[in-house]
């Protein structure tokens, strides 16, 4: 009896997950972490800063109000009855105990107002201060705006504030040299011409292995579709790029990736401001797949890229619509799916939880195709609250995780409030995130990983590859 | 293209039976024909090993890969190939003597006789030309060219090393351009498009500045004028003098040596000098989210709201044509009228030698087949190559994939109705 008594273990006080988000938020204050933020330090910030003159704000600020939007801004500033009603949209705000500085309406008073009420004339410290907002504290998630009476777009103002910024020099270092990447290469991660289809013709190798017949095809002209990817596959999610293979493969789909730049639909330009930058890269987007004559442009799991693709980027151009047709992964699984192209061997043994990304829904409404192709291959979606066109941001989006490591902390930090919607779902059962976006990926694992959430993340094209019947494959 | 030495008797000729080819392999990729027609090439798997079968015949050598097949004006066959963790450009089958790190990307003289490619070795890029590498090679390379004789090449290059996330040594500027491998002076933040004269003695291309300021840079030395942005320039064949499309005030133009020459429009691009340099024309749009030519800054009246693409001008310069698209269906246009067909895609116009007629590949429910002047020809294949003109323009060669057989035609332009 003893020794089975000896085996017994002591019942713990164990945290639910929700209550462990709340424990380290409080911690998280106790040690000062929230008063940090005002004290980092960025060498594109800092340095730009210190180069900064009365006349080049001043000239800078009013050439960007006067020639490119200063119209709209300020019908926007003048609309604005200061209700409030955005602040409780805003997961900065929610995250830091609704601090109104962190409330849209708070960061437009603390930039573009200002810039518009001062006709320019800011010191360098507005300016910094301006650069840290926009850049910072707010993902352009648009999900303030559906709140707003009047519809106000903070996200096109907070926008911007990045493209004055960006002309007065004090963009952040690391998405400023992810710019660099983009006007040098064309891509956002210094992927060589060369390395490209290397890449590609590596993961053609490794698929092989899977199924023996298996093509990337590089420049086919006239296949159906281009398939693009964000210069992260290439770089360091190959993987990726072999399960969209595998799964075109089984489909029977006719489809090509290019050869040359363009390749690459990510767009850290338009995040920045840099729109010439962007420009130039959406059209060798665009020329590629013309080049290639296919139908259309097939974009991976990205949210970000296809805010470039499908709106900024093209109109910045002068293209009113995409002048190549071009659907989200999200949709196009979701035509393979229920066209029957692609069925599941077996079930994801678990039920999940969808993470939208902003873009896909607030740009494309594509929460129920996402959803169609989760339900389809795991033992069902359980929302999370709130969800769809309503998504609370992984606090990735707009750039944000873009900054980099200076300014990580914030970032996890700022989006405490998903975290707590995160902890809820996994307080009900639910192990597993599926949200097709790069960028939400990287923000929700950091938040996932700091608050010891225990979830683990996939893409639609994860869940698919792993489960999918594959005719075409050897034992 | 010199085409008078082609076969011009008229008639339909059966080149290749293309299933019988695939029989004959593990698979057979995406097939091309030469430009004389007279062959059709694809990349094949032999058990396991990669060539390319040219008609029923295959390479001699076989490759752990094969890729960017393609034929040159001339009709040699090139391909980038790997053996033994090497890369070689194959020419008819038989490789350079010199392998690379990587190639990729294959330039040809206007007669075919040059052929170029991009080349990687030990990390430096740059260019070999018939099989020799430039001397220099360079931290990266983009934007490759080659002279259209054929005597020089050029890219854009990265001069300096770059640590990660240097943003003060980027803006100090790292890229110039390298003319068969010798790099200009000057160093700019970015150097985009590379254009070589006609006869290839001098460079241009687009270059920016700093962050925010684009112009273009002529063997070395920028315009003084400082542009929003700027797209590929081009020299004049007349005077040497290099135009460009360049953005001023939101809105874009062309300007010659720096200054405006046309009238500003909403986007302006892919501008073409005729073959003489007395007109110009540009893919414009006149309008946001409408597209047409201008031709010598006179738009046509006929807008396209999709895209504008593919401005082609006929030898003398008299006429020019494009393709446009509208409710996902492609039209071609000609001199700023469209044909009466509607398209679900299209290829490049092409002009007769005399600029009498003009051809574009189509493509319909499926089906490609050729039309010249708006008249489709009678039949449709599977597949279908860009068409050519005899050299008096009173023939086509069409040559297509129908039934699985590879047909090559010679057909009087009379005979398309």
């Amino acid at each position: 009896m003893a020794d089975i008594a000896e085996n017994t273990q002591a019942a713990t006080d164990a945290m639910s997950y929700i209550e462990r988000v709340a424990a380290k938020s409080a911690q998280d204050k106790a040690d000062g972490k929230y008063a940090q933020f005002a004290s980092i330090k960025d060498v594109g910030v800092d340095d730009g800063v210190a180069r900064l003159t009365p006349e080049r704000i001043e000239k800078t600020i009013n050439q960007v109000l006067r020639g490119e939007c200063g119209a709209r801004m300020r019908a926007y500033v003048q609309t604005c009855v200061h209700c409030g009603l955005c602040s409780d949209a805003c997961h900065h705000y929610l995250s830091n105990d609704k601090d109104p500085k962190y409330s849209p309406v708070g960061k437009v008073k603390r930039t573009i107002w200002k810039m518009l009420e001062k006709q320019g004339k800011l010191t360098p410290a507005e300016c910094r201060e301006a650069v840290v907002v926009s850049q910072t504290e707010c993902n352009l998630c648009r999900r303030c705006q559906q709140f707003c009476p009047f519809g106000i777009d903070v996200a096109y103002m907070i926008q911007t504030v990045r493209r004055i910024c960006h002309k007065l020099g004090i963009t952040p270092q690391y998405i400023q040299d992810t710019c660099h990447s983009h006007a040098s290469t064309l891509n956002q991660m210094w992927v060589k011409d060369d390395e490209w289809v290397d890449t590609l013709q590596w993961q053609e190798d490794e698929a092989r292995d899977e199924i023996p017949n298996i093509r990337i095809p590089v420049g086919k002209v006239g296949a159906d579709f281009m398939y693009s990817v964000i210069a992260p596959e290439p770089k360091f999610r190959t993987h990726l790029i072999y399960q969209a293979a595998v799964i075109f493969d089984q489909a029977g789909c006719d489809w090509t990736m290019p050869a040359t730049p363009g390749w690459d639909n990510s767009d850290m330009a338009m995040f920045t401001g840099d729109f010439e930058t962007m420009g130039r890269i959406k059209k060798a987007h665009y020329e590629a797949a013309q080049k290639l004559r296919v139908k259309k442009i097939v974009m991976g799991e990205c949210g970000h890229a296809f805010r470039s693709v499908y709106d900024v980027g093209n109109r910045w151009l002068g293209w009113k619509m995409p002048p190549v047709p071009m659907v989200h992964s999200i949709e196009f699984f979701y035509e393979l799916v229920k066209a029957g192209r692609i069925r599941p061997r077996e079930l994801f043994p678990e039920r999940v939880t969808f993470h939208d990304p902003c873009n896909t829904v607030r740009g494309r409404g594509l929460h129920e195709m996402g959803r169609y192709v989760a339900n389809a291959f795991t033992q069902g979606v359980v929302e999370m609250a709130p969800n769809k066109v309503f998504n609370i941001c992984c606090n990735a989006g707009g750039g944000v995780i873009n900054c980099g490591p200076p300014w990580k902390t914030k970032r996890v930090l700022s989006n405490r409030y998903k975290a707590e919607q995160l902890a809820r779902m996994k307080d009900q059962g639910i192990n597993t995130i599926i949200s097709p976006c790069h960028n939400c990926h990287g923000g929700l694992e950091d938040i996932i990983h700091y608050y010891g959430l225990e979830m683990h993340l996939m893409f639609l094209g994860d869940l698919l590859f792993k489960y999918m019947e594959k005719p075409g494959a050897v034992e | 293209m010199e085409t008078s030495g082609w076969n011009w008797e008229p008639g339909d000729r059966l080149v290749a039976d293309i299933g019988a080819i695939k029989d004959k392999y593990e698979w057979v990729e995406e097939p091309y024909a030469s430009p004389d027609g007279e062959t059709i090439a694809a990349v094949a798997n032999s058990e396991g090993e990669f060539t390319a079968c040219v008609n029923d015949e295959a390479w001699e050598n076989t490759f752990e890969r094969v890729w960017n097949l393609g034929f040159g004006p001339d009709g040699r066959l090139t391909a980038c190939a790997s053996d033994m963790g090497e890369w070689k450009f194959v020419v008819d089958g038989e490789p350079w003597e010199e392998s690379f790190g990587y190639v990729w990307d294959t330039h040809f003289s206007a007669d075919g006789s040059v052929i170029a490619a991009a080349i990687q070795n030990d990390g430096t890029y740059g260019m070999a030309v018939d099989g020799t590498p430039w001397e220099n090679l360079f931290e990266n390379a983009t934007a490759f060219a080659l002279s259209v004789d054929g005597a020089h090449s050029a890219a854009a290059i990265q001069a300096k090393e770059l640590g990660q996330a240097d943003i003060k040594r980027y803006q100090e500027g790292l890229y110039t351009v390298a003319v068969d491998g010798t790099p200009w002076e000057t160093l700019f933040t970015n150097v985009f498009g590379v254009t070589l004269s006609p006869d290839g003695s001098r460079a241009a291309a687009e270059v920016r500045t700093n962050l925010y300021d684009f112009t273009v840079a002529v063997d070395g030395t920028p315009w003084s004028a400082r542009f929003q942005g700027v797209w590929k320039p081009l020299f004049d064949p007349r005077d040497g003098s290099v135009v460009a499309p360049v953005r001023q005030g939101g809105k874009w133009s062309l300007a010659r040596d720096g200054h405006l020459i046309w009238s500003q429009y909403g986007q302006c691009w892919h501008a073409a000098f005729s073959a003489d340099g007395a007109r110009l024309a540009a893919i414009v749009s006149p309008q946001f989210g409408r597209w047409t030519v201008a031709v010598d800054d006179k738009p046509w009246g006929l807008t396209f709201g999709e895209m504008v693409t593919d401005l082609t001008l006929s030898a003398d310069g008299a006429r020019a044509a494009a393709l446009g698209k509208d409710g996902g269906k492609w039209a071609v246009m000609v001199d700023g009228k469209a044909w009466a067909g509607r398209y679900d895609m299209a290829w490049a116009p092409v002009f007769s030698p005399d600029g009498a007629h003009v051809a574009a590949k189509v493509e319909k429910g499926g089906k490609y087949t050729v039309a010249v002047d708006g008249k489709e020809f009678a039949h449709a294949g599977e597949a279908c190559f860009d068409p050519a003109f005899s050299p008096d323009g009173s023939l086509v060669l069409v040559k297509m994939i129908e039934n699985g057989k590879y047909h090559r035609r010679v057909v009087p332009v009379a005979d398309f109705k």
